[in-house]
């Protein structure tokens, strides 16, 4: 497998081994090995077009604990936010000898483009595209739930896991629709109808307009931000009905199951969304997302980047 | 008007007769089989081929004035010939804008020295196409361009009183609003058509409903102020039952459907290349069908190319900063034998219906549209139906290269093309007639 | 194919292996036995069971998975990850065991050493190999061998342990007929 551009580029198979390497490498990095020269001489660039602390020091962190030399492309101040063009981006990048780009960008389809195009032949990751896909972020939602909720089973089935808000403009959500329904679980969107595209029936993946009669059944619920520029797009006529309807507040957190896990990529709107209460609680896995990311990430350069490159090359488990 | 003198041999007419074809002074001469070859005449072997009466585009850009780095005049009517066409029409959404005698003279004077194809300049509805106020349609209707198609094309003429005000005003010279269907606050930042895929690829929806509520309510306003009216580029199954629905009230509105729309679907956005990109965008394949049988039915009167040149660097980039268009000129017979004729859904007679005579007549153009018959104007589209056209973006005549169709293969290559009885096309060869 | 070393005599060697161990170390309470995924884990522990039986006392015992550090990573497709399990008091300052089935380039045994490294400073760190097939690329030796079988650079030898392959045999196969 060259690049990662969407859930749909990976099997079965595929997502719960790099879940399996993701697991394996939280155990040794944050233990005994903290750095390991598995991509040592290997150069992987960070495009970001768009701006994004948290992932990119993420991804940074896992190339830098693979021994590999990671160079920073940032939105602000870069050729990039001056007008050049995504090709001649890509075609700088490969003059340099990326074998990697990590692309996060506010095209959606914009980390396809770099990879089918002709302007630079190594691996490209996709950080984000637009409104389109994240699939790292849905593979780290999966591995935190797994690590909660499957008692051990290698995959979700038998979950029921609720997610929760701008469906419409999230990549988040069309990731992890495709991931968690792919992994044996069942979702279950909610959001006002004006968040949900016309074509969601082709999705894999329940809706409702309900929280309230969805919220008792799920085994985890993952809230998503919600920008407020959509108010004034007429999506929903202020920030208190939203709240009202599709908050995650303390009256619903009660409604949840015990065992029920709370989740959200960040950033978060703290009273809008999500209350203090249940970003904060016991049952919030907030921030363990972040740092699951580090090692996902870690096992997704590993396996795109340290073994050989042939077509149609699978992971080897012998 | 040439000197030259032609025989065309072993052709096949659009009713399915043989014939030979003599052409002198840019007239057909004489019709019929196993023809004498006159003293002085170039016989010219086209056996195998069927010939139409010239095709006619109602909707092209040719980019010039402003944007000559995509398209001039002289290019564009060089990649018309190569199609098989000898008159285009050059819509006004040029730089600067064709709302004014000046701009469709100069246009029109460029045509003309060229000497590819007739082109007939549409001027603009409105005063640089802003949707406010009416543009000079008389003087542009009265100037040597003689213009009577008025369209805003690129833009939708959506404030319905400028609409009305239109339909009335243009009657007074015999002229017809062609409009771009699309409601603004329906498809603000829009990529390509709403539905399955958009929701996937996470690209913003251009719904179906805002190019059908637009026509729904032109054809009502053309109904009650008793206007013509036609409707660009038509791409939904809804939008021809409207169509179906106000011909049969009698209303007087003509529709006209792209190559492109008759062939492809917006599963080609899953690629994200942008070649793909077009306004309005390609739709699912339930309307594709609706539009293939409302081209052989004659709810849509015509074929047009809406031919949108555009620079590499406009199409080479993330789908949302990329330019909306397709090249059309060169492949559209081919496409329209390969999905119309070839399929049974309609005769060469229907073809040079929909691709000469319903055109010319709509755009008033009285030098073409003319039945193949002596003393008429040697204006003639030859194409061989059995030969295959591979689609080259390196080998078109246009200065630009976005064709949707590179590296595909249709059925049926332009043989030749005559203009006022000169071969602007054959063997392959481009040649002008000159300075008309 | 050739049998080489038949169950009985396999387990004979993993006991001289131990006896051995402990003579050299003077007893089991500094050393750590890693053994390397994936039949090194179990030679691993079968030499933990005999060394805590002679000695009457619990030895420290874990596994130490190299994929990481190999040097031949870009020639196959990508490597499923094996555990790494350090034992509670860890490897600093300790005699540390690496513990394999098959000895052969070496290459395995310097990425071992690499791994170690990155974890801490042991003491001594010595090698236990159940067979030892010859054609070294590096300087690597073997502390503890269980049968030296000299083979040809075509020939494969293969270990079968009874966890996982319900059997205890070492065969060597192909090479010139």
């Amino acid at each position: 497998m060259k690049h990662l551009l969407s859930i749909n580029d990976l099997s079965k198979v595929d997502a719960i081994s790099i879940l399996d390497t993701a697991q394996e490498l939280a155990r040794v990095s944050d233990g005994p090995m903290k750095k390991l020269p598995t991509l040592r001489g290997r150069t992987i660039v960070n495009l970001f077009a768009e701006d994004s602390t948290r992932t990119r020091i993420s991804f940074e962190a896992a190339a830098k604990r693979l021994s590999a030399d990671v160079i920073n492309f940032s939105a602000k101040g870069s050729s990039i936010s001056k007008g050049e063009s995504l090709k001649d981006t890509a075609q700088t990048l490969q003059a340099m000898g990326a074998d990697a780009v990590i692309i996060r960008h506010g095209a959606s389809g914009a980390a396809q483009r770099l990879a089918d195009s002709q302007w630079m032949s190594g691996s490209v990751i996709n950080a984000g595209d637009g409104t389109h896909e994240h699939p790292s972020q849905a593979l780290l939602d999966a591995f935190t739930i797994r690590k909660h909720l499957s008692k051990g089973a290698s995959d979700l089935a038998g979950l029921r896991i609720a997610i929760v808000g701008d469906v419409l403009h999230s990549r988040v959500a069309r990731s992890n629709v495709l991931l968690l329904s792919k992994l044996g679980a069942q979702v279950v969107l909610v959001a006002p109808p004006t968040l949900l595209p016309v074509g969601i029936e082709s999705w894999p993946c329940e809706i409702s307009y309900d929280l309230d009669a969805v919220i008792n059944s799920v085994d985890a619920i993952m809230m998503l931000r919600i920008q407020m520029e959509r108010m004034s797009e007429l999506f929903f006529p202020n920030a208190r009905e939203y709240s009202r309807y599709f908050g995650l507040n303390i009256d619903r957190m009660k409604a949840l199951k015990p065992a029920a896990i709370v989740m959200h990529p960040g950033p978060m709107n703290r009273g809008l969304e999500i209350t203090a209460d249940a970003a904060d609680g016991a049952r919030s896995v907030i921030v363990e997302q972040v740092a699951n990311g580090v090692s996902i990430r870690m096992a997704i350069l590993y396996l795109l980047l340290a073994g050989s490159q042939e077509i149609g090359g699978r992971y080897d488990n012998s | 008007m040439t000197t030259v003198n032609y025989l065309l041999k072993g052709l096949t007419l659009p009713d399915g007769s043989a014939s030979d074809i003599e052409i002198r002074s840019g007239k057909i001469s004489g019709l019929g089989k196993n023809l004498a070859k006159s003293e002085g005449a170039t016989e010219i072997d086209l056996q195998g081929c069927v010939v139409l009466p010239g095709l006619v585009d109602l909707h092209t850009h040719l980019r010039e004035p402003g944007r000559e780095d995509a398209e001039t005049v002289l290019s564009g009517t060089m990649a018309a010939a190569k199609g098989g066409y000898v008159a285009v029409s050059a819509m006004a959404n040029t730089s600067p804008v064709a709302d004014t005698a000046g701009v469709v003279e100069q246009v029109y004077a460029l045509g003309q020295s060229a000497g590819f194809a007739d082109v007939f300049p549409i001027g603009a509805v409105t005063e640089g196409l802003k949707g406010e106020s009416l543009a000079e349609i008389g003087a542009m209707a009265d100037s040597r361009a003689r213009v009577r198609i008025f369209s805003d094309d690129g833009n939708c003429v959506f404030d319905p009183l400028v609409m009305r005000r239109a339909l009335e005003y243009v009657k007074k010279f015999d002229g017809v609003i062609a409009q771009h269907a699309q409601d603004p606050r329906l498809t603000i930042g829009a990529q390509m058509n709403e539905g399955e895929i958009s929701s996937r690829l996470g690209l913003k929806g251009w719904p179906a409903v805002a190019e059908e509520a637009i026509i729904a309510r032109d054809v009502l306003i053309a109904d009650h102020v008793k206007s013509r009216l036609h409707i660009c580029h038509l791409t939904t199954s809804g939008g021809v039952e409207i169509i179906r629905w106000a011909k049969a009230r009698g209303i007087d509105v003509t529709a006209e459907v792209t190559p492109h729309h008759l062939l492809l679907t917006d599963e080609r956005a899953l690629s994200y290349d942008p070649i793909f990109k077009v306004n309005p965008p390609l739709r699912t394949q339930r309307d594709v069908e609706a539009l293939r049988e409302g081209l052989a039915d004659g709810t849509i009167d015509i074929v047009a190319t809406d031919h949108a040149p555009h620079p590499a660097e406009a199409k080479e980039c993330e789908w949302q900063e990329a330019a909306f268009g397709m090249l059309g000129l060169e492949s559209a017979l081919a496409i329209v034998n390969q999905v119309m004729v070839a399929t049974g859904l309609m005769t060469w007679e229907a073809v040079a219906d929909r691709m000469s005579y319903a055109p010319s007549r709509i755009g008033r153009y009285q030098d073409h549209g003319q039945k193949i018959a002596i003393g008429n104007i040697a204006n003639l589209t030859v194409i061989n139906p059995t030969q295959t056209l591979r689609v080259d973006r390196d080998l078109v005549a246009s200065r630009s290269r976005n064709t949707p169709f590179h590296g595909m293969e249709f059925q049926g290559v332009v043989a030749a093309t005559i203009y006022r009885g000169h071969p602007t096309f054959l063997n392959g060869k481009l040649s002008s007639l000159g300075e008309r | 194919m050739s049998l080489v070393l038949p169950a009985p005599d396999l387990t004979r060697a993993l006991t001289r292996i131990s006896h051995e161990i402990l003579e050299r170390n003077a007893g089991s309470s500094n050393i750590t036995l890693l053994g390397i995924p994936t039949r090194g884990t179990h030679l691993a522990n079968r030499i933990a069971e005999v060394i805590t039986k002679i000695e009457s006392l619990p030895v420290q015992v874990g596994t130490l998975d190299i994929t990481l550090h190999r040097d031949d990573l870009r020639m196959r497709p990508p490597r499923a990850l094996m555990p790494t399990v350090i034992p509670s008091l860890g490897v600093e300052g300790r005699d540390v065991i690496l513990v394999d089935d098959v000895l052969f380039s070496g290459r395995t045994i310097r990425a071992a050493l690499d791994a170690l490294g990155e974890i801490g400073r042991p003491k001594t760190v010595q090698l236990a190999i159940l067979v030892d097939r010859g054609h070294r690329e590096l300087p690597i030796r073997a502390d503890y061998v269980g049968k030296n079988i000299p083979t040809s650079r075509e020939q494969s030898v293969v270990v079968h342990l009874t966890e996982l392959d319900g059997v205890d045999e070492v065969v060597v196969e192909g090479g010139p007929e």
